[in-house]
């Protein structure tokens, strides 16, 4: 599954709340929290609905398309566990929620805010899963960042 | 006159800045707690209240033992690291506003260059450099983990919208180390740098901050005393008003990260904390003769600028390459060099210049100064000329 040789990304550190988000990345989906009883969409999870303070909450398969907001690329300090020129993105999802995770496969010469992507997913250490985001429609093979 | 507080700060005092200190982080604050006291004409012994704010690993505890404090009726830590850095002044305020202390001490003293560096990536994703933040579990495993990285995201997005680009920060970075460059105190005394020296130095994260566009890191202390106005009457300074100071956290908020607001481009807790500054003193922009700006990040600038209404949301780049935050301009942005040209004391440096402001002490001095606004996104205060 991973390249044990390689220094992996730390795995997502997950606590009560967010456990259904990570455990969905393990499989291969994108979960949302959303209100069982006014639902609403809510990233990052969070015990209670700040709208209507319920604390029923449904996890919800979402549909993985977004469209990039923002982007950076760390260049200094070195990270040895990511490859060169990763990229940082932050995007909104289709259904309401801004979310962080990396852009992969383009070349930055191409990113443009609001373009639209779709998710996969790349194991991390500790047989974890994240998120990753790339332009939508590509036939990429989830090379992650 | 504005009405407000009747706290007043009556003492400040440092140590050197430096990247090496040599001596331990309670040295330090022991160090600048005594000579703000020293300031103000008053001992350990009238000190009964106490308050700092996240990431100083100082205890109260420790701090009481050391400069020989007899009872500490009332101690504090304000969250949220150098957003929080004017939280102490809030505290101190309420404690004498309220009686539950008479005089309330203030600092921040770390060895944040020697020691622990912040600009260091630190992959742990189980502890929060951030203070207990929980953006750090949806940051680190992106590769997203370093203030330079965090803050570039809203940044990126800011370039975007205005069409600002990296050569438009260097306006900030050449101001604050041109001040600096004639602050004895400054880590950059005497070394300004020009466009092209910023434009030269390497990107820390591309396209948003070169490490000219970085604070620096330090080591040091800043300290503060804060009193009623009629217990200030008989000490040695001439006491510096806290017309108010405030914490903001809008909803949405995270400390340092700023994802989750609608529009990344407008600085949601610097806005609500200057509202609530001027709505308390019934002062604006226009009142304040200096503001003392928290800039982790030449970017940061804008933001202060633009939330607290000295200029117009999207302009704050060509006001500053105009020159309106020169000593000479419509509001000197931190005349002491900020933490990019003086000294990285996590936000207190810029309370202590405040006061120097207001009393007419700085290297830097600007003319007639009444009001200063110290804004640091989550926490704000005006001080004003008793």
């Amino acid at each position: 599954m991973s390249e044990t040789t390689k220094m992996q990304r730390p795995a997502p550190a997950g606590g009560r709340d967010s456990a259904f988000f990570w455990e969905g990345c393990k499989r291969g989906v994108l979960v949302g929290q959303r209100c069982a009883d006014c639902k609403r969409f809510h990233h990052p999870p969070r015990p209670m609905c700040p709208d209507c303070n319920s604390l029923e909450r449904e996890e919800v398969e979402l549909s993985g398309r977004a469209t990039l907001h923002s982007w950076a690329k760390p260049v200094h300090p070195r990270l040895p566990m990511f490859e060169d020129d990763y990229l940082v993105a932050l995007v909104d999802l289709d259904e309401g929620m801004r979310m962080l995770s990396n852009l992969c496969e383009v070349d930055p010469d191409d990113i443009e805010i609001g373009m639209p992507l779709e998710v996969f997913f790349v194991p991390t250490a500790n047989d974890g899963a994240v998120h990753q985001f790339r332009p939508a429609g590509s036939v990429g093979r989830g090379k992650g960042a | 006159m504005a009405n407000g507080s009747n706290a007043a700060i009556v003492g400040i005092g440092q140590t050197e800045f430096s990247k090496n200190s040599g001596r331990s982080e309670l040295q330090l604050a022991c160090e600048c707690i005594k000579a703000a006291l020293d300031d103000a004409g008053l001992t350990p012994a009238d000190v009964d209240g106490m308050s700092t704010f996240t990431i100083d690993n100082n205890e109260d505890v420790d701090l009481v033992r050391s400069l020989g404090i007899k009872n500490l009726r009332f101690s504090s830590r304000v969250g949220h690291g150098g957003g929080g850095s004017v939280g102490p002044l809030a505290h101190a305020m309420a404690a004498v506003d309220s009686g539950l202390a008479d005089v309330v001490v203030g600092w921040r003293a770390m060895n944040e260059r020697s020691e622990y560096r912040f600009g260091v990536s630190q992959m742990d994703t189980t502890s929060s450099q951030g203070s207990g933040s929980g953006f750090i579990e949806w940051s680190l495993p992106f590769g997203s983990a370093s203030p330079a990285a965090w803050t570039s995201v809203q940044a990126q997005r800011y370039m975007h919208r205005y069409g600002v680009t990296n050569e438009d920060f260097a306006h900030v970075s050449v101001q604050l180390r041109k001040y600096a460059s004639t602050n004895p105190n400054a880590w950059f005394y005497q070394k300004p740098i020009t466009v092209e020296d910023h434009q030269t130095s390497r990107w820390i994260v591309e396209p948003t901050f070169r490490l000219l566009d970085c604070t620096q890191e330090s080591d040091g202390g800043v300290g503060f005393v804060v009193t009623s106005r009629e217990r200030a009457r008989d000490l040695k300074q001439p006491p510096v008003r806290i017309l108010h100071a405030t914490q903001a956290i809008p909803f949405g908020t995270e400390t340092v990260t700023n994802y989750y607001h609608d529009d990344l481009c407008r600085f949601d807790s610097g806005i609500a904390s200057s509202q609530e500054l001027y709505r308390r003193t019934g002062l604006g922009p226009s009142d304040m003769q200096v503001a003392m700006l928290y800039d982790h990040f030449t970017i940061a600038i804008y933001w202060h600028l633009e939330a607290a209404g000295f200029c117009k949301q999207g302009e704050a780049a060509e006001f500053v390459k105009d020159g309106q935050i020169d000593i000479d301009g419509t509001i000197p942005v931190s005349p002491n060099g900020g933490h990019i040209g003086e000294a990285y004391i996590h936000g207190m440096n810029n309370v202590a210049e405040a006061v120097r402001q207001i009393r007419g002490t700085a290297a830097n001095q600007v003319a007639d100064v009444e009001h200063v606004l110290v804004a640091a996104g989550m926490s704000g205060a005006i001080l004003g000329r008793d």
